[in-house]
Order: structure tokens, then sequence, then C-alpha cells
């Protein structure tokens, strides 16, 4: 059947918005294929504004798989700010990708990638104005599956209601399994129809299908069970993994967008994974094991992605990017091979470590120079080993000398606040902190010029981590330690003056810790507070706090609950979490303990070079730490 | 401290080539801002050596005419590039097109002489005047024809623009050389008219390069002043040409200046 490009409808709209080239599509690494010649049609959504959205690794990566299948069509959607979804809802114009401008609504899957829960509200709008019926109960076979992945599908009960399924962790191989079992069933005739479909899929074991399964509740509104209601559904859905990332070196055409957006840089993973065991750290946990991507792909992945692109940034990511077992001759291998090209190459994450300022140094040698940020995430000693972020004061005051010493004027330090066993002191030591390294800079360099910023983080408690059982830290304590520490910064004015401060109010990180670890029954709040204009909750200038509360005093009592109970609440060991058929690999009596350890402030070290801890992940997922060094180093590129 | 130094070395000029470029159909959607940092990633996809800044942060070096506000079509953009090795400008007019998304489109090149460089003044200075398009879909002709002619006998017809300061008012008349109503004739570039079968209006006017800048959506707010005319749907602006202006009110080539003194130049 063909399907109609909406691009008429849409392009007399465009003048009338902000920003419309993001509307547009046309960017480089772009495809548009034959609709009518694809057995199998993917439109891709990133719930938030293109110019987050579009950067996106994730969907970059299946993007790119999904379309090197020949019978295979996969184009992208984003979120339509207000002004533009006012429009097309005046003039009935549906949810669209930016590919070719199809229906959202004509595609056999929409996949939804949630990095957090604040896309929730946008998946709605998204749903609502592809003609797409909300509930995935009330979908009929014209409808595409709502597949949701992406860290936020860990827990994807809040919106399990919305959804036909969802798949936990890496998406480059599962992507091409459900492809495939879409094909064959559609090519069977569609045999038993959108549920014949879901069954099909629920049987993999690692596509998780909220329908198949019943929740129970016990009396007091904690739940009793969650049980799969169909013969052969698993009771558990397991998490997906990918292994040796050599053998996957996408993105290897990266978009570039002609939108301004908020990454522009080729970004390669150096790898996937992290097993520095910080606490609150959700990707931590859940993307274990750590595997490394070789020096030589990550050279000519470089390589590559500059050449399709013509970016002049180069990001080295992951999630603690000088941990990687070849970081040293990776980062000189790419400044000798870059220097005098005016590409810059920056390592976004980075350890509280002397060493990163000097990769962070070796990298800057092509000439520009990016910021540096350490994430000590914790003000006390004490509370940096509850949450197993073992960075002593010495180190940091190390390492930012180093920084200033080596020719940076100004360091961001990030801190968490709002964290379990978290007091007023522990706050207040942010400011000493602060303190200590506009000291010790000034003495070391001798300059009255150097300055650090404070940036602070409201912490929310996140499934699959030792933090799980956790009660949310209230949001006025929250807002009172922000002050607390605002005071102490400027007792000394002179170093108050050195130093910035940056951080949120408590109010937001509530409504994330309500979607973090909620169940089915925060589906009706979501709902609600969609239909009373929730849209875009992760920017400040959208959310509304108030909203979300209304919404929730509107739903939950009716079943004895109330926002507290979902988030300042503490578990214990023995409730069913709402996540708990969803396994990530991590052992919940690991996860327990951890949670122990952390209130007897004992420490977790690396297993990448301490014996293995036992979490759970490399047997239960039948995987390995795959990491360096291999040995082999970037030979200078030789020019074409 | 160990002050950091702003890294030197950076390559001198030896070429400076201008180069007209196309904004075309739903690329018209780029703004400036997106348009400069795609054509800075063209240029690196394209291998074109440009000459950068110097400085803790280089910038390639180009240099940009007035150019096109977001939305309308340009046939007729113009920008200048500093090259720190030499290069055939038709050769660099190729690999450009190549690099960059079919709508953006370079038609042009042509090397500034360096030896009588000043003698042509400078590409922003040439560009007195643009010849504009705009089509009305859904307007009668007839109804054009008679704001038309309410503006032109007009002496000044005070419009307001919102402006990141604020609302401001100009003088949308003055800048106006010539305006008048054309046939609508087939053309393959236009793209089809959403409405099929419903009128389209087609005006043409020659704006001179005045400050505050009179753009078409200033001539259109000015025919509503003096008519009342309210297009139903959002009109589609095209630059057709960019240049120095003839007393005549012709529109010449910015680029036949430098052509004349370097026959290396690519013509169209």
């Amino acid at each position: 059947m063909p399907v109609e490009s909406v691009w008429p409808r849409l392009e007399p709209l465009l003048p009338q918005v902000s920003k419309p080239i993001q509307y547009v599509g046309g960017e480089l690494g772009a495809q548009v294929k034959d609709w009518d010649a694809a057995a199998v049609r993917w439109a891709l959504m990133y719930p938030d504004a293109y110019e987050v959205g579009l950067p996106n690794q994730g969907v970059q990566i299946l993007y790119e798989v999904l379309n090197e299948l020949p019978d295979v069509l996969a184009e992208r959607t984003y979120a339509v700010w207000p002004d533009l979804e006012a429009l097309l809802r005046a003039h009935q114009v549906p949810q669209f990708t930016v590919d070719a401008h199809r229906p959202v609504g004509a595609f056999d899957l929409l996949g939804v990638s949630f990095a957090t829960e604040l896309g929730y509200t946008n998946l709605l709008s998204a749903l609502d104005l592809a003609g797409i019926p909300l509930a995935a109960a009330d979908r009929t076979g014209e409808h595409p599956l709502v597949v949701a992945g992406g860290h936020a599908a860990f827990n994807p009960e809040p919106i399990a209601e919305f959804l036909d399924a969802a798949v936990l962790g890496d998406g480059e191989e599962a992507v091409r399994e459900i492809t495939g079992i879409v094909r064959d069933w559609k090519a069977q005739g569609r045999p038993d129809g959108r549920d014949g479909l879901l069954l099909r899929l629920a049987r993999t074991e690692s596509v998780y299908v909220p329908r198949f399964y019943d929740v129970d509740y016990l009396p007091d509104g904690r739940i009793q069970r969650v049980v799969p209601n169909q013969a052969d559904v698993p009771f558990r859905v397991h998490k997906r993994t990918t292994m040796d990332l050599d053998q996957w070196p996408y993105p290897k055409r990266p978009l570039v967008p002609l939108a301004e957006t908020v990454h522009e840089r080729y970004a390669v993973e150096i790898f996937r994974g992290c097993t520095r065991g910080c606490r609150f750290c959700q990707a931590g946990m859940i993307t274990r094991p750590v595997r490394e991507r070789s020096i030589t792909t990550v050279g000519q992945m470089v390589a590559n992605g500059l050449e399709a692109s013509g970016f002049s940034e180069v990001g080295l990511l992951s999630l603690s990017s000088a941990d990687h077992s070849e970081i040293g001759d990776m980062c000189s291998g790419l400044a000798d091979r870059y220097q005098g090209s005016n590409v810059s190459l920056s390592l976004p994450s980075t350890r509280v470590d002397a060493f990163n300022v000097e990769l962070a140094q070796e990298l800057s040698r092509g000439g520009r120079r990016t910021g540096l940020t350490f994430a000590p995430e914790g003000g006390s000693e004490r509370i940096r080993r509850v949450i197993n972020k073992m960075v002593s004061e010495e180190d940091l005051i190390r390492t930012v000398v180093t920084a200033y010493t080596s020719g940076w004027r100004h360091v961001k330090l990030y801190f968490m606040c709002g964290l379990p066993t978290e007091t007023d002191d522990d706050v207040r030591q942010i400011a000493r902190l602060a303190h200590e390294v506009i000291r010790a800079g000034r003495a070391a360099t001798g300059s009255r010029e150097i300055k650090c910023t404070v940036s602070i983080g409201g912490f929310v408690p996140k499934p699959h981590t030792p933090f799980q059982w956790a009660g949310q830290c209230p949001a006025e304590v929250v807002d009172h330690r922000l002050a607390l520490l605002k005071q102490e910064i400027n007792t000394d004015r002179s170093l108050g003056r050195a130093i910035g401060y940056r951080y949120h109010d408590g109010q937001p990180s509530l409504i994330e810790g309500l979607l973090s670890r909620g169940d089915r029954r925060v589906g009706a709040v979501i709902r609600r507070a969609w239909q009373d204009g929730a849209r875009f909750d992760g920017w400040s200038e959208h959310f509304s706090y108030q909203r979300w509360v209304t919404a929730a005093a509107q739903v939950l009592p009716e079943y004895g609950l109330d926002l507290d109970w979902f988030t300042t609440r503490e578990r214990d060991q023995t409730e069913v979490m709402p996540w708990d058929h969803l396994d990530s690999g991590l052992d919940s009596d690991w996860l327990w303990q951890d949670w122990q350890a952390s209130r007897s402030e004992v420490e977790q070290d690396d297993c990448r070079w301490t014996p293995c801890f036992d979490c759970g992940v490399c047997p239960g997922m039948d995987t390995e730490i795959q990491i360096g060094p291999t040995g082999r180093k970037l030979l200078p590129l030789t020019p074409v | 401290m160990s002050r950091r130094q702003p890294p030197g070395g950076q390559a001198p000029v030896v070429q400076r080539v201008r180069v007209r470029y196309a904004k075309r159909g739903p690329l018209r959607f780029t703004s400036h801002r997106d348009f400069a940092r795609a054509f800075e990633r063209a240029l690196r996809r394209a291998g074109v050596p440009v000459a950068y800044s110097q400085g803790f942060t280089p910038h390639p070096k180009i240099s940009y005419a007035s150019a096109a506000p977001t939305g309308a079509a340009s046939e007729a953009e113009y920008l200048e590039l500093g090259l720190q090795a030499p290069m055939d400008p038709a050769a660099l007019a190729a690999a450009l097109d190549a690099a960059l998304s079919p709508g953006l489109d370079v038609l042009d090149a042509v090397t500034v002489s360096t030896v009588v460089a000043g003698s042509g003044g400078s590409l922003a200075d040439r560009m007195e005047a643009s010849r504009w398009r705009i089509e009305l879909p859904g307007v009668e002709p007839a109804m054009l024809r008679r704001a038309v002619a309410g503006f032109e006998a007009a002496e000044r017809v005070p419009v307001q623009r919102l402006t990141k300061q604020g609302r401001r008012t100009l003088d949308a008349r003055a800048a106006v050389a010539q305006i008048r109503v054309v046939e609508p004739v087939p053309e393959p570039v236009a793209a089809p008219s959403e409405v099929t079968g419903a009128p389209c209006a087609i005006l043409e006017c020659v704006v001179r390069q005045v400050t505050p800048s009179v753009r078409p959506d200033d001539v259109l707010s000015g025919l509503r002043e003096v008519a009342g005319l309210e297009p139903p749907v959002p009109p589609k602006a095209t630059r057709l040409a960019q240049g120095p202006l003839t007393v005549q009110g012709e529109i010449v080539d910015p680029l036949e200046a430098d052509r004349g003194r370097m026959p290396t130049g690519s013509g169209d």
C-alpha cells in the first residue's frame, strides 16, 4: 500500500514555527528507501527535541544497522515542540518521520529509545499525533508495535500500558531478531494477529510484552507477584549484551544535522559497561561487563567518521574513558594523527585522576582545548565511601592542581545532593573542598585568576542499583542543603568569588524518582499529567512540578498510595520490586549486600583488577570482561 | 602559573575565492548559522585547503555577504573563502557541491585577484540590491495588482517587525526599487502548489540593501498595511539575484568584476 508523504501539508506550517530546519530531514547520512520494497519498516523515535535526539548514539546505530538490511527500512522521528504540535493538530497532520515525512502510524514498528524517564509524556504526544491509541490494548493490526528500549526500559512498568513491548540492553542484535520475527509473521499472513506476533516475540525471552504479565498487589499496596498469563512466556525477561564491539563499528555513516544540536561531534564509544561500582549509577550496573573496542578499531572509526561527516570534533565516549586499557596510546596516537588539522579531540567522561589531565593535555596538543570536569560526586570522605566513589581529597586536590598548573584556569566539579545516609555536614563539605581546590590552585600557580564551578545534581534512586531500596531524599531537605551549601561557599568572600555554583532545586528529581521506580499504577499519573499539558519534562522551562503533584493526587489515592510512597519510602529486602521480573543479570542478593555494605561505608573494588565479587552478570548472561591491551599502536594516517 | 599562549602556525591565505550558492526546496529552512556549520563541514569533507584564523579557537576564513532569511529560498547567496593552498575554483565548486546536501548547491566560484585586491570592493559592498520572487498561493493576481499599485503610490509604508530587541518600525517602501506582478509561467523549478488548481499570484521586486534591511516579509507586511492583503498560506520567497544595481534597476552579476581579471574563473 503506498504511503503518502505529509510534506506538502507540513511545508506551509513550517514558516510559522521556531527552528523549522529540525523537521526537514536531509541530513548527511540520512537514508530514504523505497517504501514498497521494504518487508519490515521501523520508525525510530528519540522522545525529545531534535537537537537532543539527533546526536543520540543508540538511535544512530540502530538506524544504520536496520537500513543495512536490504528489505528493511528505518526512519527517524523526534518530539515536536508545542508550537508545531498545535499546528499539526489544527491542520490534522500526523506525527511524521524526518527522513521521508511518512506518517509514523504507517510503520510496522515504532521503536522508542528512553535514555531518561522524562521522555514519557513525549511518547504520549507522539502516539496521539500519530493516531495510535495510547493504550496498547486498544491497538489493532493496523497500528505499529510500540517497542521501548534504552536505559529507562529496565523498568518500563510506569509506561507498560502504552507499550506493546520493551527490550533490555544492547539493541544491535535485538532489532535484527525482532525484524526477523516480524518479517516471518507478515510473510505467513500474520497468523493470530497482533497477539500472535507478540507471543512470538515474548517467547524469545528477551522481549518483554507487558500485557502477558499480571501484577498482583498486597493489601498495603506493595506488589505481591508478577506472573505470566500465557503459556511459554518466561517468568523473567533477560537483557541483551552485544559482545566483541570490534565487530560492530557503528556509527559508520554518522548523521550530520543541518540544525544546531547539543553535540556537534563524531562520537565513538571506546567501551561499553563499567565496573567501577558507583552505587548510584544505573548505567554502570546495567551495562556490565566491560567490553572494550580495540585501539585500532577506534582509530579506524575516527578516521572514517571524520571523513564521512566533516566534523571538527571527536568525542571518545564511555562511562569512564580513562579506564580503557589502551587509553594512553589511543590519545597520543590520535593526537599525532590530527595535529595541525584543526580537529579537536575530547574525553568527556573523566575520573578524578591526574592521569586524566595528562590525557586531556595530550589530546589538546593540536590547539583546541576542551573543558575539564571532575566528578567526586560526594563532599565528604564518608559519603564517598557510601556511594563507592573511591576518590580521596588528596587525589582531588592533586588532580585539580595538575589541571591548573597545566594551563587550565577553570575546572568543573560535579557533586550530588540527596544521597542515602547524607547529612547536612556531608553537603557542607562540598564547600570546604571547593575552597581547598581554590587555595591549592592559587598556591601552585601564584595566580588569583583560577576558578572552579561546583555543579550539583539531585540524586534519584534507580532500579537495578544497590540504592533501589533507598528512600529518596525529600525535596525540602535537598533544597535546604543546597541553600546551606551556597552560604558555606560564600563564608570566605575571596574564595567564594572564584567558585561558581550551579544547581537545580529538588522538586524535579522527585518526579523523576516517581517515574524511575514506579509500577504500572504510575501509568495513570503519566496519562493525567500529559492530558494536563505535560511535555518536554526534561526542560525546566516546560516542566511543572505542580502539574505532576496534582496528577499524582488525582490518581494515586484510589490505590491508597501517594507520591511519597513511591519516592521517599525506603523498601525492605522482601519487597517485590516492579522490575524484579526483568533480568539485568545482577543478582538481587548481591545488590542487597552492596546496599548493606554502603550503609556500613564499606567500599567495593573494580573486578577488572581485583577478583570477581559475584555481581552475577557474567555467568547469568553468559558474557565476560573483554579488555586489552592489544599491544597495537596507531600508525600515522596515509594521505589519500 | 604557565599562561597558555595561543598556538600559532596557521598557514597564511594564498588565494581568495568567491562562491555563489543556492538554498533550495526544503533546505530553504536552513538558517544562516545552520548553513555556516554545514558549509564548514563540507569544506573538510571536500578537502578544500581553507585557511584558519590564529588563536585558541581557530576559525576557517569564510566571510558571508548578506544571507537570505531563514525560510526564504535563494539562487544568489555569496561568500568568500581564504585558502592556504591554491585550488582551481571550478574543482572547488564541484567538490563543495558534492559534499553539501542536495538543496544546498554551489553554482559558481571565482578567484579574486590578490594583485588588485580592494579595487573591486568587498563582496558585501557590491551587494546593493536583491531581486526577489514571491509566490502567494491562494491569492488572486488581480488582488495582488491592486495591492502593489497602492504600495507604489505610497510615499512611505511603515511596517513593524519583531526582532530580538523588541518591536521595531521600518519603512518598507523606500528600499523597494521595483515591484510588479508577473504572470505565472510553468516553472519546473518551483514546487507544485499544495492547493492544486488554486490561484497563485507571483510578485517580483528589487529591494535595495539598506540598514535596517528590508526583507520580503517586510514587503508583504507593507502590502497588508496599504491594501489589507492577507495570504491564506505562508508565501514562498526566492532570491533570484543579488549584486550591484544599475540606474535602470537591473542587478549585475557581482562576480563579473573578478571574472574580468581572472580568466581562470569558471562561468555559469
